[in-house]
């Protein structure tokens, strides 16, 4: 009894306190009632109606980049990119796993970060996007009529590719950098407490073909041994620049959250990415050695093929002036990001009081007046005060990136108060503030990284969802909230779960993407080796160990559908070819005891899966797409016998 | 024969032209799973998709029901009917060149003879078509059939069929028309004897 008195008390105090509470500042989730009491309307898009964006949200350790619908914030698709699939077949299927080839081996994993558009005049044009792997350095292309990753590049001599994607005006080049610098040269092998004397950092420049879209390492900078964080290509009066932050000046190598935290400042890099190219093509830079990947899905055969690199260009500033600038910023800046008229370079001081602004106009008068405070490596440092043109006060704790509405306003993540702070671009002044469910990273305006910004909606990608949906164990969803930001104030819309951890987004006017997506691939166009068009074309050929089946699919059946004279140790590859073609008309392929995922093969397409029998027996293998009203009947059956049997090799569909 | 019917009826070949270059009907299949619809045209010598892969996404959905393939190259009246067309063209002519007005009622007899030929032939044909089913067909409904309608409208299980002529019909009967038209006026002048050749 003793104790229901107690909890009764207790109960009494807190409602006494919660009461209290809401008589001093009002009832919370009224005020927040009041403020978007039509948010459900303003997201709601009607049963077969279309989303007026689409979004890219970038998966973060799950290696993939999910694709959203906005206003609605309905996801329509997962696309793997650095991570197998085994839903899709992607990274299992023998045409798509060279793309997860490395000069490390078949790495079926990586953290993906940010993705960014391929663009045209500086606008996102709905081409390619483009997303980073962070761990082992590389740099993927995905294709937008097929929304299928089609191509990636490793980065040499990098540790952590993560101030990337970022894409100039032109698609002329995708950034990379060294985020943990490590020795550039290849497999050096040091002690790590050598870290000011071996150690570099580096940055990539990556050429995009205009019309392929096909990537090349075209050169890398060597630079001091700092970790590039974040990056970002100039626009308009900037575009022939590109920007990345630095922590770690300090030079650690052990407890960084201490020792890379001492100094005041660390730097903004400012490179002149077209005074580098010309410096490369004048033959500034030297080839040294170096071993990477690329991997490149064939047009025609829509199988991917690994190339090995052995060497890169490598450009050092001392042999190329006037090149990179160090802009001092203070306490280890995260993003950098320019305002849409290409001027304001607003750097996320995430351990600093302020939001510093540098202005680009002011650094080239700086670089034309030598206002240098030292030069390290051949890199002058420009004076603090020379470049800087504004610092935001009271921007709350932590902040870490900006976005911008085209309207003279800019948008900053802040995240240890967890929060996002609207502040002027004029008077550097904080306008309005909201919260963030909870601690957010990245946020992302409808083009609010372009030129041209659609001042209509944010997104905000926050790193824990504690008590905001139903709990689902010790770890939480990453959710993100869908601000309206067309009005003076920022307005809460959506609160919503995500896929992976997102970190960047980019979102695009559907009407840039929509039209231009394939509903089936040709059939009269599939060049792939093994693909059999026509059923009468199917048949099971052998050669010593390997057989090799063509197999068609259409609905309701494979052919062939029974297959016998299949051997204990045989490597049996099922190359289907999906010769449907209507839009989604997709069939899938499984087979027991199969050591891979499944394969979901396209309309028109033909994908392989290796299967190595090793028990006797008879093995069903069925279509695991619901493809059609006889889907559960489109089956078959292959024999196995024991090595050395002399069953003969035969394939059939049907009793003639 | 009056100059004006022979013009009359030159007219009435050239009007046959267009039917060789746009379909004489479409058929449109919609169902649940295909809101924008599956269809087909029939030109005088061919059967095509309104889309380029509809012929073949048909098929595969009749063929659960066991209805045949639609396979243009087994049709045989598309082999006949340009050389129809092309005959009642040139005896159009014919009749004009030679001025009878008897080889242009031949002309008019014919050609309503074989359009009436055409549309019970079309009709057969849909009716095989939707009547022959394969007994072992995967879907077998009591009492059903699927035949697409000759012109209008019908529902046939989860399918709704349209059916209607298309511009080359309309070529076809305004030939019809004019040669009609100007075959009749003349041999009602002539009977009336106010014919002033």
């Amino acid at each position: 009894m003793a104790q229901k008195t107690t909890i009764w008390k207790i109960t009494s105090l807190l409602l006494g306190l919660g009461l209290l509470a809401m008589i001093m500042y009002g009832c919370p989730s009224q005020t927040g009632m009041l403020d978007t009491g039509d948010a459900a309307q303003r997201v709601y898009v009607a049963p077969g109606e279309y989303d007026e964006y689409y979004a890219f949200l970038s998966g973060g350790y799950s290696g993939q980049l999910s694709v959203w619908g906005l206003p609605s914030a309905r996801m329509f698709r997962n696309i793997p990119v650095f991570s197998q699939d085994p839903e899709s077949g992607y990274g299992y299927s023998e045409e798509t796993k060279p793309l997860l080839m490395t000069s490390y081996g078949f790495i079926p994993w990586d953290d993906s970060h940010h993705p960014d558009f391929s663009h045209t005049d500086g606008m996102p044009d709905g081409r390619w996007i483009f997303i980073n792997g962070n761990n082992t350095p590389r740099v993927a292309r995905i294709d937008l009529t097929t929304f299928e990753t089609v191509e990636i590049l490793e980065l040499p001599n990098t540790g952590g590719n993560h101030a990337s994607t970022f894409v100039t005006e032109n698609t002329e080049y995708i950034i990379g950098a060294t985020r943990f610098s490590i020795p550039y040269e290849k497999d050096k092998d040091v002690p790590i407490d050598s870290y000011k004397e071996n150690f570099d950092g580096s940055l990539s420049f990556i050429a995009v073909d205009p019309e392929s879209g096909e990537m090349s390492m075209d050169f890398q900078i060597i630079m001091p041994p700092y970790h590039y964080d974040l990056g970002r290509a100039g626009k308009g009066k900037s575009a022939d620049w590109v920007f990345f932050t630095t922590y770690n000046t300090e030079q650690a190598h052990t407890l960084l959250e201490i020792y890379a935290s001492e100094f005041d400042k660390d730097y903004v890099v400012a490179v002149n990415w077209k005074k580098a190219r010309d410096y490369v093509r004048e033959g500034r830079a030297r080839t040294v050695p170096a071993n990477y990947y690329h991997n490149l899905k064939d047009k025609n055969t829509s199988i991917a093929v690994s190339t090995v690199h052995d060497e890169v260009l490598l450009l050092d500033p001392e042999d190329a002036p006037d090149m990179i600038y160090f802009l001092p910023t203070p306490k280890s800046p995260h993003g950098v990001d320019i305002d849409p008229t290409g001027e304001y370079i607003v750097a996320g001081g995430k351990l600093a009081t302020v939001i510093p602004v540098h202005s680009f106009s002011r650094m080239l008068e700086a670089i034309e007046n030598e206002a240098f405070e030292e030069v390290i490596n051949g890199i002058p440092v420009l004076e603090y005060e020379a470049t800087i043109i504004g610092e935001v006060e009271n921007p709350g704790l932590g902040p870490l990136h900006t976005e911008f509405d085209g309207d003279g306003n800019a948008y900053t993540s802040v995240y240890i108060s967890s929060e996002i702070v609207k502040w002027s671009l004029e008077t550097f002044e904080v306008l309005d503030r909201i919260d963030s469910y909870y601690s957010i990273g990245h946020l992302m305006i409808t083009g609010g990284d372009t030129p041209n910004p659609d001042r209509k909606y944010m997104i905000g990608l926050t790193k824990t969802s504690r008590d905001r949906f139903l709990p689902t164990g010790p770890k939480q969803l990453h959710p993100a909230q869908l601000y309206d930001i067309s009005g003076d104030r920022m307005e809460l819309l959506l609160d919503f779960p995500t896929i992976g951890e997102p970190h960047y987004a980019q979102a695009i006017r559907a009407d840039k993407i929509r039209d231009n997506v394939k509903q089936i691939y040709d059939l009269d166009e599939n060049q792939h080796p093994h693909a059999v068009k026509r059923p009468r074309d199917a048949r099971v050929v052998r050669d010593g160990d390997i057989v090799r089946v063509y197999m068609t699919n259409i609905r309701s059946h494979f052919t062939p559908d029974n297959i016998e004279g299949i051997r204990v140790g045989d490597e049996v590859h099922f190359h289907l070819t999906n010769i449907e073609q209507d839009w989604d008309m997709v069939h899938g392929f499984a087979i027991k005891g199969a050591h891979s995922g499944e394969v979901l093969i396209a309309p028109g397409e033909t994908k392989t899966t290796v299967w190595r029998p090793q028990r006797p027996g008879i093995y069903p293998f069925y279509c695991t797409a619901f493809c059609s009203a006889l889907h559960q009947e489109m089956q078959g059956y292959v024999r196995v016998s024991p090595a050395g049997s002399d069953v003969p090799l035969t394939w059939r569909t049907g009793e003639e | 024969m009056k100059k004006s019917t022979r013009l009359g009826l030159i007219l009435a070949a050239l009007l046959l032209l267009p039917a060789y270059f746009t379909p004489i009907w479409t058929i449109k299949l919609t169902a649940p799973q295909y809101p924008q619809g599956l269809g087909m045209y029939i030109w005088i010598d061919d059967i095509t998709g309104h889309e380029r892969h509809d012929i073949q996404n048909i098929n595969i959905l009749n063929h659960y029901v066991g209805m045949k393939e639609i396979d243009p190259e087994l049709v045989s009246t598309l082999d006949i009917m340009p050389w129809v067309v092309g005959g009642l063209m040139a005896l159009a002519v014919i009749s004009a060149l030679a001025g009878k007005l008897w080889l242009a009622w031949i002309w008019v007899v014919l050609f309503v003879a074989a359009g009436a030929a055409g549309m019970v032939d079309f009709y057969m044909w849909g009716y095989d078509y939707g009547h022959d089913l394969n007994p072992r067909a995967a879907i077998k409904v009591p009492d059903m059939s699927y035949q697409p309608p000759l012109i209008g409208k019908k529902t046939l299980l989860n399918i709704t069929a349209t059916s209607w002529p298309y511009w080359g019909t309309l070529w076809i009967g305004l030939s019809l028309l004019a040669g009609t038209a100007v075959t009749a006026r003349d041999s009602f002048l002539k009977k009336k004897g106010t014919d002033n050749r």
